[in-house]
């Protein structure tokens, strides 16, 4: 099926349909370890050496679980609202692969270690549950390189450093109805993943990974229509590109008569379609049984209260309580909630400043966009959350003006340094002397002639343009309230 | 100094008396297997280098005034599916003909830290799949007893070369009978110990829920200090077991008067051969030393067979897929294709035992085969162990014969894999009990041929088991 074809299918036909989705995600845990041995998970190591015989899948070698992996799951888990079960089993998934070294995945089947949660997705009209079907705990394979070797039209190299990776599976229903439902099911579950710290999520290295179960139905109708499953769907723009094209593609094979074939189907990121990999027939058969050389993994109803306590508040909580608890508006609260880095970043400035609405607007407006321009994230700004809540309370009482405010936060992120220590070293400190504002005053006067006089004659508001005269005089140092005061005075 | 006679015990004396130092023993007894193995192929490799290194590191604590470790200069086979860092390890198998492992299976070190001096690596099945260990890639093992005769299987190096003296004591491997059956052909002690009791890494694995490591010796109190020596838990294996292991020498002599033993029915029936006449007669011996023999009935036992080669089969088709060309130096040449490379080297690399039984185990597991069979199997599993539960609540043991018949003669049973299957049908309910079992001979038939009785205890048991074998070998077993 070629894309001319789909290209042809009218919008009011695509109407027709209704799409159904669910999404199967792959998220490698930031565990210091494997999940079976103690070998790095870092990386970029040299190829084969980040090894030992379990994650090589030498003979004799056993698996021994990663505590830690097991730790993360659950608070993963835990976070997807599921129910940890207290027995789960590990299975072994059965086929052949250069860079599966025990021709098995250790993975879990029929008893996995979460079952039964949803998660709550923010779309543009308002929100939705996503169920999550089940999360479960296995290793990664190592790599294939088929390219860049002197040798490699005649061979294949595998690098098994990534062989052992601990990963979730996370699993969600078919609850997703268009590739933006899809897309920000992924969005919010990568947040909620970054926020309880348990992946880095970072997809160039592929720590999220995500494959997608697609159908199609005649709005209306009760049935599923046949699925393909979609793989390689690694980025968040192809993971929209695969699933409108694997719509589209269904639709017209739907109005052309024919079926949609059950098959696995790759997306090619250089044509943006999706081809067929294998039919229903050629499906591997996994031959799934229980790992005998683990035992079932028991969680103990305290070691799951403990991580359920310890588990951070999430974005969407977050969220909520920013607007409500601080009255922010709500794009701005989830701009600021949009990493765990950012949120604290701004509790701490609004703490110090004990005024939320501006410091939200500073640090959504002016220190993110200095932080873009560097390159840098919040967690790495030069800018102290404490020194720019300062700098807001200097704003609030008058102490400095908004326009110079900003000039001051410039060079304190360059510096690193307080408001008040920039503004010592370069001479920036309010001129609150009433003798120097007088001498400042009195030159404005003197230059400003037609605008005194109209004040004279009882035009109050030209008394603001004079204020301004005297700001922009004094380059804004002037304390706004003693300029007013002094120039009532001396305009009589 | 003759190797061939010697016991843990006698090294250790003759190290204390200086009647022999370390090196001297490892040397002789190198000398006598490199000119005796011949007659056996008990022995794939024999490892001098390393022999005398461990017998120099011996001599050096002695000298130092160390007090020695309980296997100090004891030659030791190790079955060649145990893992030996630097020194082959074939698994009986083409398929690992030049295969160095980089590690230690973790009984070697600890065999090793005892003092104990390896000596070769033992003959076997390939990948321990086999009743008579016929089926090693590089050649039959003749029983030092009857040279025309299988020293039985799957660890049928380590049993020929404890009965012919090329290793004091040995380590084998027990999937489902795989010590006990070629202990009882040999004439030689073989113990399984419980499931965990002595940790499987390094041990390339076979059935993972069944494979065993456990000692082959002369004798009971050998075999015991060996178990004592590997037994333990470590944590590189997650299924070894925690409990303490208790000193399996101290209770030895403790005597068994009033013990109950208990006689499988189902073990006995149709059993009227000279294999069943000895056995009677082991029992009788127990009898004398005050033991309470009665019947009992383990009514699961039919379903055993189909049951074991069930599971034993469906875990090796997974174990064994790892062998697939990618790496372990055997590598089908002239592949054009990943799928051909898989084919070919593992169509040329595996037996015919192993091929059945990678098939076998592969559609056990299919999809739509799975309930009806693994499932069931699993299910049958666990009716057998509450079988072993329910008689060892009534009893303290259970005696019975190892195998129905004595070794047979090489060949003899090749053409008929169905019957050298169901030849495992008295040890294999002890693998897939986790229950401890031993084979101490038991007389031998009127063509001198070995026969072994088979004790089988609780789970952690052992000290029971080895006090009833070693009172039964004191009183002087059954003659013949």
């Amino acid at each position: 099926m070629s894309s001319s074809v789909e290209a042809g299918v009218p919008p009011e036909i695509l109407a027709q349909y209704e799409p159904v989705i669910g999404l199967e995600v792959h998220v490698q845990l930031a565990t210091r370890t494997k999940i079976f041995c103690a070998c790095p998970t870092s990386f970029g190591a040299q190829p084969n050496s980040n090894v030992c015989p379990v994650c090589l899948g030498l003979p004799g070698a056993l698996p021994v679980l990663n505590r830690q992996a097991v730790e993360m799951a659950i608070r993963a888990a835990l976070a997807l609202n599921c129910e940890v079960r207290q027995r789960s089993i590990f299975a072994r998934k059965n086929y052949f692969y250069p860079d599966l070294p025990k021709g098995y995945q250790i993975s879990q089947y029929d008893q996995p270690l979460a079952e039964h949660g949803s998660i709550e997705i923010s779309l543009d009209g308002g929100k939705k549950r996503i169920g999550i079907t089940r999360v479960h705990l296995e290793d990664d394979a190592g790599k294939s390189m088929h390219e860049g070797f002197k040798d490699s039209d005649r061979y294949s190299y595998v690098d098994l450093n990534r062989s052992g990776t601990p990963l979730i599976e996370i699993v969600s229903e078919p609850d997703m109805r268009s590739s933006d439902e899809a897309y920000a099911y992924l969005t919010d579950l990568k947040q909620v993943m970054q926020y309880i710290e348990v992946s880095s999520c970072d997809m160039e290295k592929g720590h999220l990974r995500c494959d997608a179960n697609v159908s199609v139905r005649r709005r209306g109708a009760d049935r599923f229509g046949t699925k393909a499953e979609v793989k390689n769907l690694n980025s968040f723009r192809f993971l929209k590109l695969a699933l409108d094209h694997e719509i589209q593609r269904q639709i017209a094979i739907l109005e052309s008569g024919g079926q949609v074939m059950q098959e696995t189907r790759l997306f090619n990121v250089a044509t943006g379609e999706t081809v067929g990999m294998r039919s229903k027939e050629h499906a591997h058969d996994y031959r799934y049984f229980p790992e005998p050389d683990l035992l079932p993994l028991r969680t103990s109803d305290a070691w799951r209260n403990r991580i359920r306590e310890e588990t951070p508040e999430l974005p969407a909580r977050k969220r909520e309580r920013f607007a409500s608890e601080y009255g922010i508006r709500e794009y701005d609260a989830q701009v600021l909630t949009l990493t765990r880095a950012a949120a604290e970043y701004f509790e701490k400035a609004a703490a110090a400043s004990g005024d939320p609405r501006t410091t939200a607007n500073w640090v959504t407006g002016d220190l993110m966009g200095l932080l873009r321009a560097a390159g840098k994230d919040i967690s790495e700004s030069p800018v102290r959350a404490e020194d720019l809540g300062g700098l807001v309370r200097m704003i609030a009482r008058g102490e400095v003006t908004g326009k110079l405010a900003k000039e001051i936060l410039a060079k304190m992120f360059t510096s690193g340094e307080s408001a008040r220590a920039v503004m010592a070293r370069e001479g920036l400190e309010q001129i609150s002397d009433a003798g120097a504002l007088e001498k400042i005053v009195e030159e404005v006067i003197a230059n400003n002639p037609k605008q005194v006089a109209q004040y004279k004659a009882g035009k109050a508001a030209v008394l603001g343009f004079l204020v301004g005269q005297v700001m922009k005089a004094s380059r804004g140092q002037a304390n706004p309230s003693m300029v007013n005061e002094v120039l009532r005075a001396k305009l009589g | 100094m003759q190797v061939e006679n010697l016991t843990i015990d006698s090294v250790r004396e003759g190290l204390a008396r200086r009647a022999f130092s370390a090196v001297e023993l490892a040397t002789e007894a190198l000398r006598f297997a490199g000119a005796e193995n011949g007659k056996t192929n008990a022995l794939l490799e024999i490892c001098g280098e390393r022999a005398l290194a461990a017998a120099r590191r011996v001599d050096a604590g002695i000298a130092a005034g160390e007090p020695p470790g309980p296997l100090a200069g004891v030659p030791v086979a190790v079955k060649d599916v145990i893992l030996t860092g630097g020194v082959r390890t074939t698994a009986g198998s083409r398929l690992l003909a030049n295969y160095n492992p980089p590690y230690d299976a973790t009984a070697v070190i600890r065999l090793e830290q005892a003092g104990g001096v390896i000596i070769g690596k033992a003959n076997c099945d390939e990948f321990a799949m086999g009743s008579s260990t016929e089926n090693s890639a590089f050649g039959p093992v003749r029983n030092p007893v009857a040279l025309d005769r299988v020293p039985g299987g799957s660890s049928g190096g380590s049993a020929a070369s404890v009965a012919q003296g090329t290793s004091v004591v040995a380590l084998g491997s027990d999937t489902g009978g795989s010590i006990r059956q070629p202990a009882s052909f040999c004439g030689v002690v073989g113990v399984t110990p419980t499931y965990g009791r002595v940790s499987r890494y390094g041990l390339i694995a076979f059935a993972s829920s069944l494979d065993h490591i456990g000692p082959f010796a002369r004798n009971v109190k050998d075999a015991a200090r060996l178990l004592g020596v590997i037994a333990g838990r470590d944590p590189a294996d997650s299924t070894s077991a925690a409990a303490p292991v208790p000193d399996y020498l101290s209770q030895l002599d403790a005597g068994v008067s009033g013990l109950r033993i208990g006689l499988p029915v189902e073990y006995f029936k149709g059993l009227a051969s000279e294999t069943g006449d000895l056995i009677a007669k082991g029992i009788e011996v127990l009898g004398r030393l005050g033991c309470k023999v009665r019947e009992i009935s383990l009514p699961a036992t039919e379903y055993a067979i189909a049951c074991y080669y069930i599971i034993a089969t469906a875990e090796a088709s997974s174990n064994l897929a790892r062998f697939d060309g990618v790496r372990y130096t055997c590598r089908s040449p002239e592949s054009g294709t990943l799928s051909e490379m898989y084919r070919n080297t593992r169509g040329e690399g595996f037996g015919a035992e192993c091929k059945r039984r990678i098939m076998l185990g592969t559609y056990v597991l299919s999809a739509g085969y799975y309930d009806a069979y693994y499932l069931k199997a699993q299910r049958v599993r666990h009716l057998i162990a509450q079988d072993f539960q329910r008689a060892l609540a009534e009893v303290d043991a259970l005696v019975t014969p190892v195998s129905p018949f004595p070794a047979f003669k090489l060949g003899e049973k090749l053409a008929d894999p169905l019957e050298m299957y169901l030849s495992d049908i008295y040890t294999i309910t002890c693998d897939l009990a986790g229950i401890p079992g031993l084979s101490v001979p038991c007389g031998r038939t009127a063509q001198g041929l070995p026969v072994g009785m088979q004790i089988l205890a609780k789970h952690f048991d052992e000290p029971l088991m080895f006090r009833l074998a070693h009172a039964f070998e004191q009183a002087g077993g059954v003659e013949g």
